[in-house]
């Protein structure tokens, strides 16, 4: 009984009407098709702002003289800080220990002294709070720019030629604004995909054993290829339709462009919810049992998305071996191409490529599941 | 009475440990995380590819090549040689970031005027690419002041405290103390209660002696106790293998490891009161974990978050956490430091399990 | 080839890792007919159903299904073929009409035939009016009407059901019984898997499994026929029946006994060799009188008889003490307990005393209330008015302390699956407070009584059945509660085991322990010593079995069975309610 028989429309209509009115009927289904799309695209497109918008600064002048005063003066224009001034050092310490500044600059007593003697031994000492690595050093390079930008205006002051400086100019393509929400939102959809694609079928089929429906459905003159696919094409169909839910929320309420075309974004799209349904039926009638089913889903296709996608985190930074790894995680290209799509437009090489790579991992987990779909229950303990 | 919480917690452990399945779920993961997440969680820039496109040639512009070859954020340079190749290593995302050395800058820093070096960054990534940004423009500034040195009225000397080479690991490592221990414990506390109400379980334990207060506490101190344990391989993991410095007091650390067991058991307990089987439980578990860990300021720091989500946050005991662990590794708090963040979480574990136990007394009829 | 055989069974083994499910099995199964298919748990019952519907692949030996082989031949089988397994398959979140129209798809029934054929299996199941309704919301007993009609939708040649009337009302099941017997009629062939043998007894044929071997393939009359002679009944018993059935147990003339009300029914070893009267202290008006054979008392027999009257656990046990100032007249009392749901009342001002050492049956059709009230009985579910008191203990005040004086045991044998048998006991010991000496004394005592040793390391959901529930049992009665609530205990269970646990809790109520028990064998209800007759959430009759069964029995009639009296009393009720009504 390899082969997977014909397929009689009538019969695979009839098991998808009734795979879509438990779809309809499960309140909890909806809420993940299509409440937490939105909520968690909301979060992600909010929530995660790595744009440093404005970090806490706190400033100690003990010097108070001209000098300390016009660099001061610099701090408070710049919108990237939110200054502080603060009255003492351990006043200051403290609240950087307790999280409250992410750093401190001190000018000491002698600065406008040591600054008008031109020997360059006065000296702006910043402390920053490394526990927090990436606001540490984006603080660092706000703070080298500024002092450029109290060197630049004291020279011009002075009437002085500004001290040379070379340096780099950054031009941003694609995203000119640097909005993080921007790249964030298509990544977000992918784990979204992931989530409805792999977590809800995780359960179907194994809900199907757990409460002997299939024992019954078996004894039926269905097919196997009509039951693989009466399980597919409903929640292809949900999870395009949460897909077109969250383009929408994306582009029409969060502002985010979408440059590619929709019919590319239409396949790339479904070629990844082949894969994850396949994965999460994989799992479903492999286990037969949706507390494990959904456990291994869990660990087997979420994480991966979020962590392994380059979503959020840089896939060339991780070491060679957790690279590796990445390109067995289907949400990788997906991730890539709505990326392209949503922020370049239709760049054909990377395109194809993660199209190519989808539509292999699409078959493999699809092909798998299609294998151990039996029609007998062979596998099961004699009761 | 103690006997027979005992008896519960003991059941509770057994059950863990006697299913070889359950089992590997509480282990595999944490071990797969431990050795996954401090190398792909960074927001370091590491390992990205360079494209540049000199059209200068000159003897300085040879040399700044060289200074970024060195950097070790770019281990691969990519030449390319017009406009056009430019444009396609960054649209294929072949290059994280491109340079481009115009064809004066040769002649513009021997006469000793600004030299202007163009950079493009990939606003798709815009994240990473601004950083790896950063890193270019401390080399080339670094450069350009060797080629011209000049006396400045003042310097501008930046200390990293607790973390002095910014090493993204020790802030990974404490983090992943709180955000692994969360899926465990909410899963023996809401996922197993629902389990005993499918397999008929718990009306066995309803008709005992036991009041609903002791049964809670039964399923409670299991959750805790599995995030202590778990709380503590990572923890243990992240001295002895991943080198981060503990500066802080061990019995502090486990007392906030408890308040934090405490607090997401009664989330745990109020998603299980709530539900009728396991798969609306382990719904649930996602739908509150899911944006608890976006929230919590690991992934981006809770100021930027707007007003609204900053005060989820607030409520997230995710956070707090957080905030403590580090503290105590990195930043040698004491009691008096973590108490602001300690309270906070007593005062969720208050609030979830009375409304736990209220919902948990109207499902039973009782 | 015999022509009248549907099904063709040919030396069919059945193995799995582990063990043989199926020993060389040859039968030929008859064309038309019903044929019951009983045995014990663990007989291969279910794997020979399985077989048969093309589930399961027979590890060697020949089968055909209406001229059929399973596996090489499914696709066409499975249209002349119906298969309705044990556990449900219907998808409850679809109304009746839905769940039709999905198997009606599925089995290919289109065009005229449809309509016809849906109408005629909606007024053949009764379920024309309930078309709109979901599965899930239907009673246990027209859940498995709907089964029925979506296994029928195909009209299947051969029908195969397996376990059909588990857990249904004796109500229900006649009906059911009706529809196939129809079917047969008709010319369909049937196989009926049931652990109730008062139905398999009505088969035309009888096929008797133990232990994947066939022990038995004929009638059922002419298996019964064989104990013909050796059965009879004691009547006019003084004094406890249960001590004189134990005594009767005892005697070497008598392999198997049951109450039967009043009355005790005994099966003898050989025929004509009754047990000495005066032995069994039944009084001195007491008498024997033969009576016919059931296939129970043919099936018991050639497994080797009953389990035999001794209950160690009762030896062991102690006489259960009444603290002072508990009435022993009513150690479980409800009064006016009433429960609603939003508009609808599940029980309706229900009272009903229960006296120390009594076995108090709580009967009822498939949602008339009666799971209510026993849940609020043992304070489960708050009434909504009324009280329900243990031992003079409001369930609803003090309930920690009233639920000590409770065992309960559940339809399911609630224990944990995954638990060993030694962390179960440990475990249902300790959250009853034993702790120390004296749990580790009961843990070992009930190890003991039990046989339970070499399985102590078993998890408790690979534990065969009967052992299943002899630790759920033991779990029950460790901190030796002098109340015991058991909720449909022997479900699905086979009549020996169900003998062995019977034994059990006699031999308890010996020692003083009070019973309330739920069930849906008529059988078992004849073991309690009052009967309550739950019926759309009113008690509409109560009384001793007997008493019940004289109620119902009109003029001149011989004494009706149990089942019989139960469906009387219901539709009396009805009656009644339509007078009122007119």
């Amino acid at each position: 009984m390899k082969r997977p028989g014909r397929i009689d429309p009538r019969r695979l209509l009839a098991l998808c009407r009734k795979e879509g009115y438990q779809i309809v009927r499960d309140p909890s289904s909806i809420l993940i098709a299509f409440v937490l799309p939105v909520v968690l695209l909301f979060i992600f497109g909010y929530g995660i702002n790595l744009d440093t918008s404005s970090i806490r600064l706190g400033l100690l002048d003990e010097d108070g003289g001209a000098e300390a005063r016009s660099f001061a003066a610099v701090l408070a224009g710049s919108p990237f800080i939110d200054l502080r001034v603060g009255l003492s050092r351990p006043a200051l310490r403290e609240e950087l220990e307790n999280g409250s500044i992410k750093g401190m600059v001190v000018l000491s007593s002698d600065f406008s002294a040591k600054v008008r003697q031109g020997k360059g031994e006065a000296a702006i000492q910043v402390l920053t709070d490394g526990s927090e690595p990436n606001t540490a050093s984006f603080l660092d390079s706000y703070l080298q720019g500024l002092w450029q930008v109290w060197l630049s205006q004291r020279a011009s002051d002075q009437g002085l030629k500004a001290p040379t400086m070379t340096s780099l100019e950054p031009r941003f393509w694609f995203n000119p604004t640097t909005v993080s929400r921007n790249f964030l939102v298509p990544g977000s959809i992918s784990v979204i995909m992931t989530v409805i694609g792999a977590l809800l079928t995780s359960l179907v089929v194994a809900r199907e054993w757990e409460r002997g429906t299939m024992e019954a459905l078996l004894s039926t003159p269905v097919t196997r290829a009509e039951l693989l696919l009466s399980k597919i094409l409903p929640y292809y169909l949900l999870g395009m339709v949460a897909m077109l839910l969250c383009v929408l929320v994306a582009t029409l309420l969060m502002g985010v462009p979408l440059r590619g075309s929709l019919w590319l974004l239409f396949i790339v799209s479904s070629l990844f919810l082949g894969s994850s349904l396949g994965l999460g039926l994989l799992l479903s009638t492999v286990t037969r049992n949706q507390f494990v089913a959904a456990q291994a889903a869990l660990t087997a296709a979420f994480l991966p998305a979020t962590m392994l996608s380059g979503f959020v985190f840089e896939i060339s930074s991780m070491p060679p071996p957790v690279q590796a790894a990445t390109y067995l995680v289907p949400a990788r290209y997906f991730v890539s191409a709505l990326q392209t799509l949503f922020q370049a437009g239709d760049v054909w090489p990377v395109l194809a490529l993660n199209t190519a790579f989808l539509l292999f991992s699409a078959g493999f987990w699809l092909g798998l599941t299609a294998l151990k779909t039996g029609r007998r229950l062979d596998r099961d303990r004699v009761a | 009475m103690w006997h027979a919480i005992l008896t519960l917690v003991r059941k509770e452990l057994q059950a863990i440990m006697g299913d070889s399945q359950t089992r590997a779920m509480m282990i595999m993961p944490v071990i797969l995380q431990l050795l996954l997440f401090p190398f792909a969680a960074t927001l370091e820039v590491k390992n990205s590819t360079l494209a540049i496109y000199n059209e200068d040639g000159g003897a300085a512009s040879i040399e700044l090549i060289q200074r970024l070859a060195a950097a070790k954020a770019f281990p691969r340079l990519i030449m390319v040689n017009s406009e056009e190749q430019l444009r396609q290593s960054i649209d294929a995302q072949q290059a994280l970031l491109a340079v481009r050395i115009a064809a004066d800058f040769t002649r513009r820093l021997a006469r000793g005027e600004p030299a202007q070096v163009q950079a493009i960054i990939d606003g798709r990534r815009s994240n990473s690419a601004q950083i790896a940004f950063g890193y270019a423009q401390q080399v080339i500034r670094q450069f350009a002041e060797e080629q011209r040195p000049q006396v400045l009225p003042a310097r501008l000397t930046v200390q990293h405290l607790y973390n002095p080479n910014l090493e993204y690991r020790w802030f990974v490592l404490p983090s992943l103390v709180a955000l692994i221990t969360t899926i465990g414990c909410l899963m023996v506390t809401a996922l197993s209660l629902a389990r005993e109400r499918e397999e008929g379980t718990f009306e066995q334990l309803l008709v005992s002696p036991l009041t609903p207060g002791y049964i809670m506490a039964g399923k409670a101190v299991p959750g805790i106790l599995v995030a202590v344990i778990q709380g503590s391989i990572i923890a243990a993991a992240a001295v002895w293998v991943y080198h981060v410095p503990f500066t802080g007091s061990v019995w502090l650390l486990y007392l906030s490891m408890l308040c934090y067991g405490l607090s997401l058991s009664g989330f745990g307990l109020f998603i299980s009161a709530l539900c009728a089987n396991q798969q609306q439980a382990f719904l649930g578990v996602f739908g509150f974990m899911a944006p608890a860990i976006i929230l919590s300021g690991y992934l981006a720091p809770v100021e930027n978050m707007p007003v609204i989500l900053r005060a989820v946050s607030a409520v997230d005991p995710v956070t707090h956490f957080i905030v403590i662990v580090k503290g105590i590794f990195l930043k040698g708090h004491g009691f008096v430091q973590v108490w602001p963040h300690l309270w906070p979480l007593l005062a969720i574990a208050a609030v979830t399990l009375g409304l736990a136990y209220t919902l948990f007394l109207f499902r039973s009829g009782q | 080839m015999n022509d009248a055989a549907a099904i063709i069974i040919r030396a069919v083994q059945y193995r799995f890792d582990g063990g043989t499910a199926l020993h060389a099995l040859d039968v030929d199964i008859r064309r038309s007919v019903i044929t019951g298919l009983v045995g014990p748990d663990g007989a291969g019952k279910t794997t020979l159903m399985r077989i048969m519907a093309g589930l399961l692949k027979a590890s060697a030996g020949q089968i055909l299904v209406d001229g059929l082989d399973p596996v090489t031949e499914a696709a066409e089988l499975r249209l002349r073929l119906g298969y309705m397994p044990q556990k449900f398959g219907l998808y409850e979140d679809l109304t009746v009409q839905e769940n039709l129209d999905l198997y009606a798809d599925l089995h290919g029934v289109l065009g005229p035939a449809r309509a016809s054929s849906f109408a005629h299996l909606l007024a053949f199941t009764d379920l024309a009016r309930f078309t709109g309704r979901p599965a899930g919301k239907l009673s246990g007993g027209m859940k498995q009407k709907l089964g029925l009609a979506c296994t029928l939708l195909g009209s299947p040649r051969v029908l195969l059901l397996d376990e059909p009337s588990v857990g249904v009302d004796p109500i229900s099941r006649r009906e059911l019984w009706k529809m196939v017997g129809t079917l047969a009629d008709a010319g369909m062939t049937i196989v009926w898997s049931t652990a109730y043998l008062d139905e398999a007894e009505r088969c035309s044929e009888v096929l008797l499994m133990n232990a994947g071997r066939l022990e038995y393939a004929g009638t059922p009359a002419s298996l019964s026929e064989r104990m013909q002679g050796r059965c009879l009944q004691l009547r006019n018993i003084v004094g406890s029946r249960r001590e004189v059935l134990q005594k009767a147990l005892r005697a070497p003339e008598v392999s198997d006994g049951v109450l039967q009300g009043e009355s005790i029914r005994l099966v003898l070893r050989r025929a004509d060799e009754p047990p000495q009267l005066d032995g069994l202290q039944a009084g001195p008006e007491a008498y024997l009188v033969e009576v016919r054979p059931r296939l129970e008392d043919a099936f018991v027999d050639l497994l080797g008889g009953g389990p035999g009257g001794e209950s160690v656990l009762a030896e062991h046990m102690p006489e259960t003490r009444v603290d002072r100032g508990v009435d022993a007249a009513a150690m479980i009392s409800a009064d006016a307990l009433t429960r609603r749901f939003g508009d609808f009342v599940a029980t309706d001002r229900i009272s009903f005393r229960v006296r120390r050492g009594e076995i108090f049956g709580l009967l009822g059709p498939n949602g008339a209330g009666k799971s209510t009230t026993f849940k609020m009985m043992c304070g489960l579910l708050a009434p909504s008015s009324g009280t329900a008191q243990v031992m003079g203990l409001d369930l609803k005040t003090s309930a920690s302390h009233a639920r000590r004086q409770i065992g309960y045991m559940a339809q399911k044998f609630a224990l944990y699956g995954n638990l060993s048998v030694a962390q179960n006991l440990s475990f249902f010991s300790g959250i009853y407070g034993l702790r120390g000496d004296i749990q580790a004394k009961q843990i070992a005592d009930m190890v003991r009584v039990f046989e339970l040793q070499p399985f102590l390391a078993t998890q408790a959901g690979a534990l065969p059945l009967g052992f299943k529930q002899r630790l759920a049992l033991s779990c029950a009665i460790m901190h030796q509660p002098p109340l015991l609530f058991l909720d449909e205990p022997t479900s699905g269970v086979d009549p020996i085991t169900r003998r062995e646990f019977w034994t059990h809790i006699n031999g308890l109520v010996e020692k003083g322990v009070t019973v309330m028990v739920t069930t849906h064998f008529m059988d078992e209800a004849e073991y309690c010593d009052r009967i309550g007759l739950i019926y759309r959430g009113r008690m509409i009759a109560a009384g001793t079995p007997d008493r019940l069964k004289q109620q119902a029995t009109r003029a001149g009639e011989e004494e009706i069975t149990m089942a019989e009296a139960f469906i009387r009393l219901v539709e009396q009720d009805d009656g009644q309610r339509e007078e009122l009504r007119a």
